[in-house]
């Protein structure tokens, strides 16, 4: 294989989730907190598309698309509840969103 | 075969090798600041363009590891479809801003800082403790793998379970975000009264 190995592929991909890990634990807009979900879920497919080079299977890339779909209904879904909540005039900050808290 | 023929091989097997490592760093530095701009940006519309260069760098990388169809895909789902909703959405919220440090550093934000950092260190470790012997032997694949071909054949054979959920997933989605989406029905404000 022509360029870097796996591994730099590997570390790409866990400073990438580390970077969407930190945005959803340090951000307050549900929409930001859906957009470092994203990157997170990135990663992942990273991390799944180098493995299945590594081992020249397929399979990893059919997972891979697989959650390529999971995150678009995931994005369908946060964002319809997100839309849901400002309907009720309440402000978008999920340190504020505490009705459900026990 | 006359001698150098051997020698102009290498020479342009390791010219290619050096163009696929400007790429991958390229990519790679791409992917990463656009990763830090999409959790940093105060405003919320940014941070969803700065998340189109994250995909666009992510399917660069995905093209070197000869996912051919997946980086095809990544561009049109992700880019074409997701982002566009988020980008709708934030237009219909007017998008706030929301500074990611607003009242200075807190325990919180120093907190997600060892947060995030421990994630990384962990699946570093893991992943070297692993399989660390095992990233260096790459197995080697002829030109029709990952092709959109390849990904068919698999999809419609041995993966035809998840491709079937997959469909039901897709619809179970959209018809939830239509039910999550339409106007609330007026009985409900008034109960909540």
């Amino acid at each position: 294989m022509l360029g870097p190995g796996i591994a730099a592929y590997l570390i790409l991909s866990v400073v990438l989730f580390a970077t969407g890990a930190f945005g959803v634990l340090i951000r307050r807009s549900p929409l930001i907190i859906l957009l470092a979900l994203e990157l997170m879920l990135n990663a992942g497919n990273l991390a799944l598309i180098a493995f299945s080079r590594q081992l020249g299977n397929g399979d990893g890339q059919i997972f891979a698309l697989t959650v390529m779909v999971v995150a678009a209904a995931e994005a369908v879904l946060g964002l319809g509840l997100i839309v849901a909540v400002s309907r009720k005039r309440v402000e978008l900050d999920v340190d504020k969103l505490t009705t459900l808290s026990g | 075969m006359p001698l150098e023929a051997p020698v102009e091989v290498m020479l342009a097997a390791s010219a290619g090798n050096v163009l696929v490592w400007v790429v991958w760093v390229v990519a790679a530095l791409a992917l990463l600041s656009s990763g830090i701009a999409v959790v940093l940006f105060t405003n919320p519309f940014y941070s969803a363009l700065s998340l189109i260069g994250n995909l666009a760098s992510l399917a660069v990388l995905y093209l070197l590891l000869s996912g051919e169809f997946v980086a095809g895909a990544q561009v049109i789902v992700y880019a074409g479809a997701i982002v566009i909703m988020f980008v709708f959405v934030l237009a219909y919220l007017g998008g706030r801003a929301d500074a990611p440090w607003a009242g200075g550093p807190t325990l919180q934000a120093a907190a997600a800082v060892v947060a995030a950092a421990a994630i990384a260190l962990e699946v570093i470790v893991v992943i070297a403790l692993a399989a660390g012997d095992q990233l260096s032997d790459t197995a080697e694949v002829t030109g029709a793998f990952g092709s959109p071909a390849e990904i068919g054949d698999l999809f419609l054979s041995d993966h035809l379970l998840a491709f079937e959920a997959t469909s039901i997933v897709l619809l179970v989605a959209a018809v939830g975000g239509v039910i999550l989406g339409s106007a609330m029905p007026q009985r409900s404000k008034a109960g909540a009264d």
